[in-house]
């Protein structure tokens, strides 16, 4: 494995779509919910700990090489949220585009024939992690800070939040990240032998529903 | 870019001159500009000039809206199915520069859908002075500034004045009310562009986008030569 192809796939500009998207920041700022810094490494870490989990334990289970249509399926029974579903496979096919061209593989290729409207997102990270030479806990650690780090770098601009303490709430939930890493890496290595359903399933109710209320908004920011 | 190159595999990656099936896609002009420049009237007015002549579509980057996609849907330049609209994350330039794997999807979708086409327009959400388009999502590129943005922005330069292939200075109509130099904004322009060209266009007067359709006709004729 590379570190530095690591480096490469969790870099905030590699250009895959993500800009685009708040991780529900944009309805949670709406909402009161997050108003700075302390409320968003808040919403971070209960997001890191549900989707992000879910996300990070399918990015694993792609990158050891489980079949990618099973856990797209995976993916889809546990997003409740239509929105949310859209929003997941839309940045998917984005990824994909930027993998291929990347670290372009037959396994990249045949998926995305296979879905060529876009699987979802975790999924392909996972494949291309594979592409990349890296590794199940790899894609993981790469799964789980895009889950926080969407929302804390939306949240720059959504609440002209000071940078450096939208840096500081990253850094202060690195070691939840190597746990939530650390666990997607095992529950998927299960997963070989156990098939697609023993992956986390937890939810966060409030991050569905309220993309679905931002899905209909008539003016907004981010795409999610 | 490569341009007479394709990949395998169900969909192009970036600027291949050729859709999966070998056939040529559509050329790709992107338009760029402040805000409020006048972008968007550009685009409906290309679209009306050119809308019997060749299958075209357009692709519109709004800020945080879906203002321009409406505005050209309200002003029924072209069927609903030929307009997309791309959500940019508060930042144009980012989607048509440095990440332009949203705009990418919406020209192909548009090709797969309705297509096949000649031309696509993209347009810009208004932006800066710096930002142009990649060159793996557009194959020329328009950069529209208005008079009454003031006289000095052709002799400010920055990218997309001093590269765009065609700088479009508009409302010209207005110039004598905002005390704008149109002969100076030539003289800088040429300075700051050498061969490149400029138009200047009221599109409330006579002749209104005539040449600037005019050359997007001589970039079409370059293209499928």
């Amino acid at each position: 494995m590379s570190r530095a192809a690591l480096l490469v796939l969790a870099d905030g500009r590699f250009p895959a779509g993500g800009h685009a998207h708040s991780g529900g920041a944009e309805a949670a700022v709406k909402a009161g919910r997050i108003t700075g810094a302390k409320s968003l490494e808040e919403f971070c870490r209960g997001r890191l700990h549900t989707t992000g989990l879910v996300s990070a334990s399918l990015a694993a289970a792609a990158a050891l090489g489980l079949d990618p249509v099973a856990l797209d399926e995976a993916a889809d029974a546990r997003t409740p949220s239509v929105a949310l579903r859209v929003a997941a496979r839309k940045l998917g096919r984005q990824l994909m585009r930027a993998a291929r061209a990347t670290w372009p593989s037959a396994e990249l290729d045949a998926l995305a024939r296979e879905f060529p409207k876009g699987a979802h997102q975790p999924v392909v990270l996972g494949v291309a992690a594979r592409a990349a030479g890296l590794g199940a806990v790899d894609a993981a650690y790469c799964s789980a800070y895009e889950s926080v780090g969407g929302p804390a770098t939306a949240t720059v601009r959504l609440l002209s939040l000071d940078p450096f303490e939208a840096t500081g709430v990253l850094a202060r939930l690195a070691p939840d990240l190597d746990r939530v890493a650390d666990r997607a890496g095992e529950v998927a290595r299960c997963a070989v032998e156990e098939g697609v359903d023993v992956l986390p399933a937890v939810s966060a109710p409030l991050l569905e529903i309220s993309a679905e209320a931002h899905a209909a908004w008539p003016v907004r920011l981010f795409a999610s | 870019m490569h341009l007479d190159h394709t990949h395998d595999g169900p969909s192009a990656i970036s600027a291949d001159a050729h859709r999966p099936d070998g056939t040529r896609r559509a050329l790709r002009i992107g338009l760029g500009g402040p805000v409020g420049s006048g972008k968007t009237a550009t685009v409906a007015a290309l679209c009306r000039a050119l809308r019997d002549e060749i299958s075209l579509a357009v692709v519109t980057n709004d800020i945080y809206t879906r203002e321009d996609a409406d505005f050209l849907l309200r002003e029924a330049v072209l069927p609903p199915e030929r307009i997309t609209a791309v959500e940019t994350g508060a930042c144009p330039h980012t989607a048509i520069r440095d990440d332009i794997s949203a705009n990418l999807e919406a020209v192909e979708d548009l090709e797969d859908e309705v297509g096949p086409l000649d031309l696509i327009l993209v347009e810009s959400g208004g932006d800066n002075l710096t930002a142009t388009f990649s060159k793996g999502l557009v194959d020329a590129q328009i950069f529209v500034i208005d008079v009454a943005g003031g006289d000095d922005i052709p002799r400010k330069g920055g990218p997309g004045v001093t590269t765009a292939d065609l700088l479009v200075v508009n409302k010209t109509d207005l110039a004598p009310f905002v005390g704008s130099d149109l002969g100076r904004m030539a003289t800088d322009a040429k300075a700051q562009r050498a061969e490149l060209p400029v138009v200047f266009q009221s599109l409330r007067a006579e002749g209104g986008v005539t040449d600037v359709a005019a050359w997007v006709r001589g970039q079409l004729a370059a293209w499928t030569a």
